[in-house]
């Protein structure tokens, strides 16, 4: 199967018994979990079809646009005959269409994978391995929560936008779908109930108000409003005008930032389960998300300028399968504000058997101020047997964390100026998402060391990472109790947290590491 | 710092030079020639002092090629490949077996031409830089064949 030019096969955990699935014959074409597979063979009949008020929710936005442009033109033309005769056409050939797309896709399981098969003329059937499965998300726009009716986003790795979107299913449906996707996926009978929670962490209203408020877009746009009134008035004529006109993006600004932190963000809890963990939000859309365990590939804490005044932080995480969706910054979140004290109880769980807040950090030293005037000081980095930490930023803080096992590859690099300063970089790399974890500036020798140590700590972290059937044992079928917290967390280090964005780290000048 | 004893370097094919240059023959000679025209059309300092930048440009490039095809190398270690490059940038990638998704062996006309491909991992990561031009293609089709069985032997999930 290897010609020249064809990708060396070599997806790991791909092989499985032929007898598995029979008409298999493209390895390559589901690397990352989703395949297409011939559509020749018919769709089981025991398939089935998505919520019937599919393609009125569908069609809407196209017969809207219809409606606005069309009446825009009568308007314009005067002559609203043509109008007339235009959208009950768009109408019924949007809806005729929508029709058929729904009447030809068709869901469900083909031995252990999840089958989707649509298309009117060119027909797709598409595979979605359980196993591969980075999260699962419920969405339910505001015209579905009057319909009573959700989508269900099955996240992989490598997938780009609406790489399988089961759009729109009932909610009870989706919520059975979801359990029997997390289910199979974890590697226990298909028919086990969704698994109970336990909530962690809840976002209080007022909470969120304040963190809205102390944003950057949202004093941006205070700041542009008592502009603007100064001018409005201390002018006079023209420069009112002027002044008036500079109102629309003030009020952008605001309602951008309101609507980003507040609306999205609205009624966020986190819970833990034995499939994961699972995040609710939104104010008029909402999402409800699960993450199984051993799929958050890295954590990024960040600190506004503002938001220091409170102690508060904001938590993204990197899963494997989000960075492909346009929603990716939404649905990355995993706490979007909370007391540096909660993130980092909510990261000992996130991240079990880790503490990242008592990783010793190091800071570089002093020549680093060339390349970086201001913020060489807050530079520092750490590493205990679980995580590496990068800390960065004097007004944005910031604290990237990579568990070992998900560090995908390292890499070293030097400018020019560096190698004049004998500095170095190491990059941790991991799957795209919002953790950027780059080591600056460190001593050459230790840089290299750094690159070393980081590449062995991976390949062990590795061997005793949460398997992807994550209830089966890596040896054999055992299921493993996946509920109880790791011994780290349960004897508890102590609530006291030390090092984190404050200056007590080791002010240790590696030159000579 | 870059190229640590101890490992076995591997460099890649010196007919990767002889491409190179090729190629930056190529364009100083459409530049050049570009400048000719412009003087000869409009004014006459336009091709001088055109010529003048291909000619530095040829002498810089030619001087530069053969340090940058000695700056590139690679080697196998036990659990992971390392590939370093680059002379005033300079970087050092170390990508674990186990963490590969696939490889990618391509090699375009010029590169047939003078006998070499360019082998790619990829990993997860997108910035993961573990590209190796310049290789001969049986060496180019082992090492495919190497990384894909031992990214198997060591797999690892994501």
């Amino acid at each position: 199967m290897n010609g020249e030019e064809q990708p060396g096969e070599a997806q790991p955990g791909l092989e499985r018994p032929e007898t598995d699935r029979p008409e298999t014959d493209r390895p390559d074409a589901d690397r990352q979990g989703m395949g297409l597979r011939g559509a020749a063979d018919r769709t089981p009949a025991h398939f089935r079809r998505l919520h019937p008020v599919t393609p009125l929710l569908r069609g809407w936005a196209w017969l809207a646009a219809a409606i606005v442009f069309g009446g825009q033109n009568a308007v314009v033309s005067g002559d609203p005959r043509r109008f007339a005769v235009i959208i009950p056409v768009v109408a019924v050939l949007g809806f005729g269409f929508g029709f058929a797309s729904w009447w030809f896709t068709r869901y469900g399981f083909d031995g252990d994978d999840l089958r989707i098969d649509s298309g009117v003329f060119q027909r797709r059937s598409r595979r979605v391995r359980m196993d591969r499965l980075q999260a699962v998300d419920i969405v339910r726009p505001l015209a579905g929560r009057l319909l009573g009716v959700s989508e269900l986003r099955m996240e992989v790795a490598g997938g780009g936008e609406s790489e399988a979107p089961l759009a729109y299913l009932s909610v009870d449906d989706a919520v059975r779908l979801r359990a029997e996707l997390l289910a199979r996926s974890a590697g226990i009978a298909a028919d086990t109930p969704e698994a109970p929670e336990r909530q962690v962490h809840e976002v209080q209203l007022d909470r969120l108000i304040g963190s809205t408020v102390l944003s950057g877009a949202f004093m941006f746009g205070v700041a542009v409003f008592v502009a603007i009134a100064v001018v409005v008035a201390t002018g006079s004529g023209q420069i009112v005008i002027a002044g008036m006109s500079g109102f629309i993006p003030g009020l952008f600004a605001v309602g951008a930032a309101l609507w980003y932190q507040l609306g999205r963000n609205f009624g966020f809890t986190l819970a833990e389960s034995p499939d994961g963990f699972r995040i609710r939000k939104g104010l008029l859309d909402t999402r409800s998300q699960t993450v199984p365990p051993g799929r958050i590939q890295g954590v990024a804490l960040r600190q506004p300028l503002l938001w220091r005044v409170k102690d508060w932080v904001k938590v993204d995480v990197d899963v494997a399968g989000y960075a492909g969706s346009s929603s990716s910054p939404q649905t990355s979140t995993l706490l979007p504000v909370a007391t540096y004290h909660e993130a980092i109880s909510v990261l000992r769980q996130v991240l079990p058997g880790a503490d990242p807040a008592s990783v010793p950090l190091e800071r570089v030293p002093r020549r680093a101020a060339w390349l970086r005037p201001i913020g060489w000081f807050r530079l520092a980095y750490g590493a205990d047997d679980r995580v590496i930490v990068a800390r960065e930023g004097v007004f944005y803080r910031s604290l990237m964390i990579v568990p070992h096992a998900k560090t995908q590859s390292v890499r070293l690099t030097q400018g020019p100026i560096q190698r004049r300063l004998k500095l170095a970089s190491v990059a941790v790399d991991t799957t795209p998402g919002p953790v950027d974890a780059v080591i600056r500036h460190r001593p050459e020798l230790q840089a290299r060391d750094i690159l070393e140590a980081q590449a062995r700590r991976a390949r062990l972290a590795r061997r005793v990472d949460v398997p992807e059937r994550w209830m089966v044992a890596p040896g054999g079928d055992e299921e493993v109790g996946n509920g109880d917290p790791p011994a780290a967390i349960a004897d508890g280090r102590g609530d006291s947290v030390p090092p984190r964005f404050e200056e007590q780290d080791s002010p240790g000048h590696g030159d000579s590491g | 710092m870059f190229a640590p004893p101890g490992e076995a370097w591997q460099p890649v094919s010196k007919a990767l030079v002889t491409l190179r240059r090729a190629v930056l023959l190529f364009w100083v000679a459409v530049f050049g020639l570009a400048a000719l025209v412009a003087g000869l059309l409009l004014v006459w300092w336009l091709a001088a002092v055109g010529l003048a930048v291909a000619l530095v440009v040829l002498i810089w490039g030619l001087w530069l090629i053969p340090r940058n095809w000695r700056a590139w190398g690679y080697a196998e270690r036990d659990d992971d490949l390392l590939v370093k490059h680059g002379v005033l940038f300079r970087k050092l990638s170390v990508v674990p077996y186990g963490r590969m998704q696939f490889v990618d062996v391509n090699s375009g006309p010029l590169e047939r031409r003078v006998g070499i491909a360019t082998v790619q991992l990829h990993t997860a990561s997108p910035a993961t830089d573990a590209r190796i031009p310049g290789l001969p293609p049986d060496e180019a089709a082992r090492l495919r064949d190497r990384l894909a069985a031992l990214g198997e032997a060591r797999a690892a999930g994501l």
